[in-house]
């Protein structure tokens, strides 16, 4: 499998004892999960979920089907409110906040099954994520008054840049729902980053996609980071793109973190071997 | 391919446009010349009220995606308050055309208040709580001003709820007389004015459909959980959409009013949101031209059916039914395709063609220079 060359990053500690990679160590992480926890009833989805993200990080949220890591996104974009624990986003407590909020602080994800609007065009649904950054109200937009020209034009043409990171200004026409899998895969990732956030959560962004397709998704992701200088949360059952890309792994079993560290620790990591594969031995 | 997108997009809105300017312009004529039956031209006003009235309601529930079913309500509100302020007004404005144009914007400013107070605890709901309040705000309004009266005399206007215990000063009128309603109406509202109000409305909805706002409506109709996860308000837009589609639900009801000599409240009941609600969806969702057409349709219909006598609603409901199956079979929908592309490959050679020969005599031009 295609793996990049990439030199390994060594994680140091912040003060909270998270590990985050060492260039990034001079800032303070960009997100910092404590504690983190929630109930749905009498069934604890995720408990004690602790980490830390650097601000130009590429992380993994890994393990086995029904681990909590959706769960932990939705708790992250608080589409759920945590029953536990806390969320620092750059330092700020993120407690009060809904989803609208949380987005306008800086975290944008993307969905494990695709979530577009699909009646609208490829640039709509660009310029929809783009919407907390066009300043014109809705008086201008009726009466066409020189603001909605302006912002428009300037939204368009952000739009066709953020398209272009894909190559799909070809298909900024076309309607969102009739776009390839792949093509609305990324055009979720396109949207997401019209948002500007400073951490991404990319929710299986290969899921579907064959190998070829997984590599240049591979690259697209490192040149996003490295463009944008933002942090990236990711999580991927595809285990060349996870040990190919990411510098910190975490490994959910059951809700609960099970292992941390580098791809290189992480593939040595007893625990994770044995939640994957099992112990070999009759329980 | 995004030029030709957009290009489609606005191309059929100026059809849209043009479609209404051309129809009011050959009626307009029809009607000069005497040629127009006098039941059709009792018709027009109603037939504008009604068309708004489905542009409105296409606001809420093609746009939006929300199920409204009190829509009448508003009509209602709009028809009443529009009425009061131009037969309270009638005096100290003297124009016609002046008082119906406050008349409309007293009706939607009222309507777009009901629909706002409405909207502040449903539209934070997911499902289908919009269609079940909507549905009791019609009855409620209904109710209300079937027990409200209102008078004037010297002093201003006055209001009384269930019984009219009022006494008015020398000169005084009933306005609105409860469950009479309000009696000789001076009929100002024309079908010119009608026409206008079908303008705007085209304009306001096609205008904000395709604006930051516009898009931000429909991104909570394709996809909620989406649009909070880009940052867009649901409430805010779902109000936005929903208070708009108010307003000019009221201001088709002003107009609905000014050419009548009596409303009484019971004739925006259920019957009638479901009536404005069987436009749009005849029409197709999101699509105002189709609601254009339905509306005006189906206004005419049952008078055109009057010969039927008796039978005339069933003649009504089995055309009804034959319009829905037909739209929905997809061997009349790809004969309609196939047709319109036709006259558009003609429209196309046509216009090639023309464009040769003005290039041709062009070159000619040039050669003798």
């Amino acid at each position: 499998m295609s793996q990049t060359n990439r030199p390994a990053t060594k994680l140091v500690p912040v003060p909270s004892k998270n590990m985050i990679p060492e260039r990034d160590a001079d800032k303070s992480p960009i997100l910092e999960c404590q504690h983190l926890g929630i109930d749905f009833g009498g069934l604890t989805a995720v408990n004690e979920f602790t980490m830390a993200i650097g601000r130009t990080e590429i992380t993994g949220l890994i393990g086995p089907n029904g681990a909590g890591k959706t769960t932990v996104f939705n708790l992250l974009t608080k589409v759920y409110q945590p029953t536990r624990g806390t969320i620092l986003l750059d330092g700020v407590d993120t407690h009060n906040m809904n989803t609208v909020q949380v987005n306008k602080a800086g975290i944008a994800r993307t969905f494990q099954n695709i979530r577009l609007f699909s009646n609208l065009s490829v640039e709509d649904n660009v310029k929809l994520g783009l919407h907390n950054h066009i300043k014109y109200g809705a008086l201008s937009g009726v009466l066409r008054l020189p603001g909605y020209w302006r912002e428009e034009k300037i939204a368009h043409k952000r739009a066709m840049e953020l398209l272009s990171i894909f190559h799909m200004e070809d298909l900024a026409g076309a309607k969102a729902g009739s776009l390839p899998y792949g093509a609305q895969r990324r055009l979720e990732i396109v949207r997401a980053l019209a948002t500007n956030p400073s951490l991404l959560l990319l929710d299986e962004p290969a899921a579907g996609m064959n190998p070829s397709e997984t590599a240049e998704l591979m690259e697209n992701i490192v040149k996003i980071r490295d463009t944008f200088q933002i942090a990236v949360l990711l999580i991927e059952h595809d285990m060349s793109l996870v040990m190919g890309i990411c510098e910190g792994i975490c490994v959910l079993n059951f809700g609960q973190i099970i292992a941390k560290g580098t791809p290189e620790e992480i593939q040595n990591n007893p625990e994770v071997i044995k939640a994957y594969l099992g112990s070999g031995k009759e329980e | 391919m995004k030029r030709l997108n957009i290009s489609r997009n606005t191309r059929s809105n100026f059809a849209t446009y043009a479609m209404v300017i051309i129809v009011f312009l050959v009626l307009q004529i029809l009607g000069q010349g005497g040629m127009l039956s006098s039941t059709l031209k009792g018709q027009l006003v109603p037939i504008c009220a009604y068309v708004v009235m489905a542009l409105s309601l296409n606001l809420t529930v093609g746009v939006l995606g929300e199920l409204s079913l009190g829509h009448a309500g508003f009509m209602s509100v709009g028809a009443f308050a529009g009425t009061v302020a131009a037969v309270s007004l009638q005096a100290s404005i003297p124009s016609a055309g002046v008082r119906l144009l406050v008349a409309l914007i007293v009706g939607a400013a009222c309507a777009a208040l009901a629909g706002f107070l409405i909207g502040i605890p449903v539209l934070r709901l997911n499902g289908d709580y919009l269609a079940i309040v909507t549905l009791a705000f019609g009855e409620i309004i209904k109710s209300i001003v079937n027990n409200l009266y209102i008078g004037m005399d010297g002093g201003g206007l006055h209001a009384r709820f269930l019984n009219n215990t009022m006494t008015l000063g020398e000169g005084g009128r009933m306005i609105l007389n409860g469950p009479m309603g309000i009696p000789g109406i001076t009929k100002i509202s024309t079908f010119t004015a009608g026409f206008l109000l079908i303008l705007v409305a085209l304009f306001i909805i096609f205008n904000l459909v395709n604006s930051r706002s516009g898009r931000a409506i429909m991104a909570v109709r394709d996809n909620r959980i989406a649009a909070e996860s880009v940052g867009i308000s649901i409430t805010k837009y779902k109000m936005m959409a929903f208070v708009i589609s108010a307003a000019l639900a009221g201001a088709a009801g002003a107009l609905f009013a000014q050419g009548q000599t009596t409303v009484i409240a019971t004739k925006f009941d259920f019957n009638t949101s479901i009536l404005i609600l069987v436009f749009v969806v005849l029409g197709g969702l999101g699509r105002m031209w189709g609601s254009i057409i339905a509306a005006a349709a189906l206004t005419i219909l049952p008078e055109a059916l009057r010969q039927f006598s008796e039978y005339r609603m069933l003649v009504y409901a089995i055309v009804l039914i034959l319009v829905m199956l037909a739209t929905n079979n997809p061997q009349i929908r790809g004969f309609f395709t196939r047709l319109s592309k036709w006259i558009k490959d003609l429209l196309l050679l046509r216009f090639r063609a023309a464009r040769k020969l003005a290039g041709e005599t062009d070159q000619k031009g040039g050669g003798e220079q």
